[in-house]
């Protein structure tokens, strides 16, 4: 494709899908939302369609379900801007254009659910957007103060650990711990930050949430497909020509065509979802589907072209996981330092190519019985990339 | 502000809760720059929890070291994708100008130049963070430039 | 009645009461499902991954200890990726672990060793990652090697659960994770207590006691030594456990035996001194009550015990206000080395230079407590060597004698009779229990007013226990005390002992007398008993020491005849002079967040 028709495509997609970064005045909005019944609310998330956007999908509307019924005298709900996910800046990008529209998400929320109390969890390396984002939160509460709620946010820091975008992690280091997962169940829902029943939404997620109550769940629900309903914002990275980075695009696009308009075509891999995401390889770009059904995302996508090493972006992302593992159990804290071992001995020649096998047996291990989504992930890359790309490890 | 002076400070406004613990520990940090071992010791003190626990959850976030760093700590990204955009050449470029290695800091104690993963900029890589403030697109040159700004 | 749930697990139905585990519900079916990070003392973890297994309609396989039982669950414990996984996490394991097994002192008897055992697995099926530490053995009691430890984390888990010390802690992240003191200081600068409460959890040899098997038989080879041997008394109803005997055996006589045929000049019994301590320590509390009651004085009461030594170091880092109020007689243990190297030195003639005192302890605080530089009243250091029950029972395989075909005998005289009241310190509330025995005794001339002197509102496993006791029918030098209510407390581990220390910092105790033991259940739980314990073999180990109490002819410490004695010929009269020197201590503060001044 040449240039200018993939500027006229993109275009074509900016014009269609144009929810997360519209502009819009939020003052009315709150005024109608608070008019909204609980139920209402919760049944406009539902009949939206929408899956939680930090990465495991789950139903919005059924977190807040869960959460609703669970008896406590205080529920809370937590906006999770820890983005740490190599290759993910699209929360960064929403809280500084559109920290307007992520406030009133968690106030719904709050409201479904019936917590008084919300707290950001921004990642230590995002400090710099405090400033501007305290303002618009004291703005924020002091509003929605005038209007007779409850629900007041506050911002957490982290303070540079990617283990602490997991939910439970997340709500340990709010109580001032090391951010190591806990065992689920019990899930945050029921059991959550200072043990009450506790909702932790990606930025994204809440955004998307609160233009479904303000406009209705249609104008999320037309777009997408059937599993995948809806737009996504994703952050696109690597060999790409376009620096604009951030898109927000309808779910269900094959890589295919998304290669086609984010490239010039010279594309061997892309990298979906990040450091814990698949690498899927350019012989099932046609039929990969970017969704729920396909490859899953939180957001980033980067495109890899033919000159890149396959075995240096392995490798990167196994050291990642090898240090930011909590460290807690067996499959993932030593899972990661063997395959990273793993591969370099192979490179090196210290152990033969079929130990690769027995690595990606491992591998497989860790999926199944690390104990949260961190060390299930790390394997991911591990897998697809040792599969497709096998010559490229050993030689 | 004496350092004990700065914790007790720092409890003060957070309220001495065990889940205050990591709001006081970036105060410190940012003060000083890191958590020596009294700064550790007076923080138990204030929550009266064990120092153990206290130097538990302080190495477990890389931002808050519990070894002496420099006044400014330069934190570059080591993802993939910064590194595909030239990260080794500005890395170089700062090693030059400081003359230490990535991981050290000066000997006048100005500067720390660490590693760090991914910062959100990937699509403006080779990006940066200088104390808190990122630099990104960065080329060998302007990396210098943003380095002596600090000077 | 809770809520009962009915799971299925390799096809037959177990019913459960709700918040049970999976592992629990396997464990009614006698299903072994092998757990690693999982101790029945502390909170789940569900870290190591051993226990993982199937769940019918997952992919994943759950951790059989940390997974709620839930109605309609269909588990399998031994599918091939049940199998396969814990292969790989034991063999994950190795590769982090110096395997120098036949170099270990926890050979044998080692959790790790035993699943690679189970598991066939090879030790280098992954590539070593095993990282360069020193082994720390700056404690006298305890000792840490981070290359054989497996991040289970129950160390840490125990020191704060149980303990309330955290001197342990976990550190780093990912790779560098690893269990650290403060700083990865050495443990004789951290806040430690010595209980050992984490080397008996610890599944490996990565916290063990400091064993000093060699310096006890090098005292026994050296001719020109006089050994002697006092054991305390929950050894006696442990040491079986590690010589194939059923839990709660009672080997008293048998150990005895032993003792001598090991080589021993004397074998005598902490059980002595345990008598002399409720002596000394009762009316040292009925002094401090009289002074109080009768004489309007501002003494320290409640007064606690003073005989466990985690204690004591405990309420020296974390309760520098209340020392006062311990009591001031020195532990068992150390009033034994002291009479041991005078009394006993003078009425057998030997130079107390030449005599060697060793004890055999359930405990690896007193190695700690041997080691204080005030603890040589007698002019040398009073105890030379502390060795605990595992430490012995190491001794006795080693010399190769037949343990439980050895006829039984009783121990040497001088410091050896004992009573019932003596065995019962080895259980929580059994000081309490013995020094209510004589006290009341003492102020009302009868016996405590209870059914076969068994004073039962004191005994148990609660944390923490209340009870109290109406003194009536006062002899005339007691009259202050008619009709008062005596109010008693018990904790023992030194989580509850904190609630109870932190009553009397703040003023608002109620109590007149406190028995503290730093361990769970007492010293039958202390921190150098076999491993394991738990709450099931706790309680085996407290029935045999009632029961052997019940067996003996002499139930109250003052009827010991061997303690009368030693009044009469050496000590005179209870508190008095030489008692002062010999027998009591005194406490130094020593910070609470880091060792002060070392
Ligand atoms: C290792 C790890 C890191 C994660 N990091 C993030 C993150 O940075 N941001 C995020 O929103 N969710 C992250 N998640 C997912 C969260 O656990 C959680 O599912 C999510 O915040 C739920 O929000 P959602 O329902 O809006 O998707 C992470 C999960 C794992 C396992
Ligand atoms: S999978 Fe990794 S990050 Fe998750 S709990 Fe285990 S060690 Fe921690
Ligand atoms: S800790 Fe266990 S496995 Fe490790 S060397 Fe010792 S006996 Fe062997
Ligand atoms: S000996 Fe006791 S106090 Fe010391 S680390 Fe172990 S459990 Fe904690
Ligand atoms: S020292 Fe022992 S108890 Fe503690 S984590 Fe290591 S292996 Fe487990
Ligand atoms: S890869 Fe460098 S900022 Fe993301
Ligand atoms: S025993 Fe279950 S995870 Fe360790």
């Amino acid at each position: 494709m040449d240039s200018s028709t993939r500027e006229r495509r993109i275009a074509e997609h900016k014009k269609r899908v144009n929810l997360i970064f519209k502009k819009c005045v939020w003052d009315d909005f709150l005024d109608r939302a608070l008019e909204m019944s609980p139920e209402d609310m919760l049944e406009k998330v539902k009949e939206s369609g929408l899956r939680g956007r930090g990465g495991a999908g789950f139903p919005t509307w059924l977190k807040w379900k869960f959460a609703r019924e669970a008896e406590a005298d205080e529920k809370y709900v937590i906006c999770n801007a820890d983005e740490g996910e190599p290759g993910t800046f699209k929360d960064r990008a929403i809280l500084q254009e559109q920290a307007g529209k992520v406030l009133p998400g968690m106030l719904v929320c709050a409201k479904v659910i019936g917590a008084e109390k919300g707290f950001i969890y921004l990642r230590g390396e995002y400090a710099y957007l405090l400033p501007a984002l305290s303002q618009e939160v004291e703005n924020f509460n002091e509003k929605i103060r005038e209007k007779g709620e409850r629900f007041s946010i506050e911002i957490k820091l982290g303070s540079g650990a990617y283990v602490c975008g997991e939910e439970t992690a997340l709500i340990e280091s709010l109580e001032g711990n090391r951010g190591e997962p806990r065992n689920k169940p019990p899930f945050p829902v029921s059991e959550g930050y200072l043990g009450k029943p506790t909702v932790v939404h990606n930025v994204e997620t809440l955004v998307y949430a609160s233009i479904i109550i303000s406009e209705g769940p249609e104008c999320f629900k037309s777009l997408g497909t059937s599993d995948s309903a809806g737009a996504k914002v994703f952050c696109i990275s690597g060999d790409t020509d376009l620096d604009e980075g951030i898109y927000e695009l309808e779910m269900g696009m094959t890589i295919k065509e998304f290669v086609e308009l984010f490239s010039d075509g010279d594309i061997k891999a892309v990298q979906v979802g990040g450091a814990s995401g698949h690498c899927v390889p350019r012989k099932k770009f046609a039929d990969t589907i970017i969704g729920f059904e396909g490859v899953p995302t939180g957001g980033s996508m980067v495109l890899f072209n033919s000159s890149r090493s396959m075995y240096n972006v392995l490798h990167n992302y196994l050291e990642f996981f090898e240090e930011e593992s909590c460290g807690q159990c067996t499959p993932c804290r030593i899972g990661c330092q063997q395959l990273l071992k793993g591969i370099e001995a192979v490179k090196s020649g210290e152990k033969p190519s079929e130990y690769l096998d027995d690595l990606v047996k491992l591998a497989g291990m860790m999926k199944i019985s690390a104990k949260c989504g961190l060390g299930q992930s790390a394997a991911n890359p591990f897998i697809s990339i040792v599969e497709h790309f096998r010559e490229e490890i050993m030689y | 502000m004496s350092p004990e002076d700065l914790i007790s400070r720092s409890a003060e406004k957070h309220g001495r809760e065990r889940k205050n613990l990591i709001p006081i520990l970036q105060d410190i940090v940012r003060e000083n720059s890191y958590l020596s071992e009294e700064a550790m010791v007076s923080v138990a003190r204030e929550l009266d929890i064990s120092p153990a626990e206290v130097y538990g959850v302080a190495t477990f976030y890389s931002f808050l070291d519990t070894k002496p760093l420099g006044k400014n700590i330069i934190r570059i990204c080591k993802t993939i994708i910064c590194y595909m955009h030239g990260q080794d050449e500005v890395i170089r470029a700062i090693e030059d100008r400081l003359k230490i290695k990535l991981g050290e800091t000066t000997p006048d104690g100005e500067f720390s130049f660490l590693p760090t993963n991914c910062i959100g900029h990937c699509h403006k890589g080779p990006a940066m963070l200088i104390n808190d403030r990122v630099y990104s697109s960065l080329t060998p040159e302007t990396a210098v430039r943003a380095v002596e700004e600090y000077i | 009645m809770s809520e009962k749930i009915t799971l299925k697990i390799n096809n037959i139905d177990v019913t459960v009461s709700a918040g049970a585990t999976v592992l629990d519900a396997a464990r009614k079916l006698k299903i072994k499902i092998p757990t690693l990070c999982n101790h029945p003392d502390i909170c789940v973890a569900g870290n190591c991954r051993v226990c993982v297994v199937e769940q019918k309609d997952s992919g994943a396989l759950p951790a059989a200890c940390a997974t709620p039982a839930a109605e309609g669950m269909e588990i399998h414990t031994n599918t091939r990726r049940v199998r396969e996984a814990r292969k790989a996490v034991i063999s994950l394991l190795l590769s982090e672990h110096n395997n120098d097994c036949l170099r270990c002192y926890k050979n044998g008897n080692c959790e790790l060793q035993e699943l690679a055992t189970e598991y066939t697995v090879e030790a280098d099926r992954y590539i070593s990652i095993l990282k360069d530490y020193g082994v720390d053995k700056s404690s006298p009691s305890i000792q840490k090697d981070d290359s054989k430890c497996v991040r289970c984390q129950r160390c840490v888990r125990t020191c704060a659960n149980l303990q309330d010390v955290s001197a342990l802690w976990i550190s780093g992240k990912g790779r560098k994770n690893k269990i650290s003191t403060f700083m990865d200081k050495t443990i004789d600068y951290v806040v430690c207590t010595n209980c050992g409460q984490c080397v008996n959890r610890c599944p490996t040899g990565a916290l063990t006691e400091k064993n000093y098997i060699e310096e006890v038989w090098g005292a026994i080879d050296d001719p020109s030594k006089h050994v002697v041997v006092q054991t305390a008394p929950a050894v006696r109803v442990a040491l079986g456990e590690v010589l194939g005997c059923e839990t709660g055996s009672r080997v008293t006589g048998k150990m005895v035996t032993v003792l001598k045929r090991l080589g021993f000049d004397r074998v005598f019994d902490t059980n002595f001194t345990a008598d002399l301590t409720i002596i000394e320590e009762g009316h040292e509390l009925l002094r401090r009550l009289s002074e109080k009651l009768r004489d309007g004085k501002d003494v320290p009461l409640p007064q606690f015990t003073s005989c466990s030594p985690g204690w004591i170091k405990y309420a020296e880092h974390v309760f520098p206000e209340i020392l006062d109020y311990l009591s001031t007689c020195k532990s068992p243990q150390q009033m034994f080395g002291a009479l041991a190297k005078t009394y006993y030195a003078e009425k057998a003639g030997i130079d107390p230079a030449d005599m060697v005192v060793v004890s055999v302890m359930p405990c690896t605080a007193k190695k700690f407590e041997a080691a204080r530089p005030e603890m040589n009243s007698s002019g040398f250091r009073d105890v030379d060597c502390v060795i605990t029950t595992r430490e012995l029972g190491h001794m006795i395989k080693q010399s190769g004698i037949d343990f439980n075909n050895l006829e039984e005998s009783l121990c040497d005289s001088l410091l050896g009779a004992h009573t019932g009241a003596a065995v019962i310190f080895g259980a929580t509330g059994g000081v309490m229990e013995a020094a209510l025995r004589t006290a009341y005794e003492v102020v009302t001339g009868r016996a405590v007013p209870f059914e076969n002197l068994n004073i039962i509102p004191v005994r148990g496993m609660n944390g923490v226990r209340e009870a109290s006791v109406k003194i009536e029918g006062c002899l005339s030098k007691w009259k202050f005390l008619e009709g008062a209510e005596l109010k008693l407390a018990i904790a023992h581990g030194l989580v509850n002992a904190r609630k109870l220390a932190k009553q009397v910092a703040e003023g608002r105790s109620p109590y007149h007398f406190i028995e503290i033991m730093a361990c769970p259940g007492g010293c039958l739980g202390g921190g150098g008993q076999p491993i394991p314990t738990n709450m099931d073999i706790r309680m085996k180990r407290m029935d045999a020491i009632y029961s052997e109490d019940e067996s003996l002819e002499f139930r109250k410490s003052h009827d010991n005849p061997e303690v009368i004695r030693i009044y009469e010929d050496f000590l005179k009269e209870p508190l008095g002079k030489r008692s002062h020197k010999l027998l009591h201590t005194r406490y130094t503060e020593r910070g609470r967040y880091r060792t002060l001044n070392r």
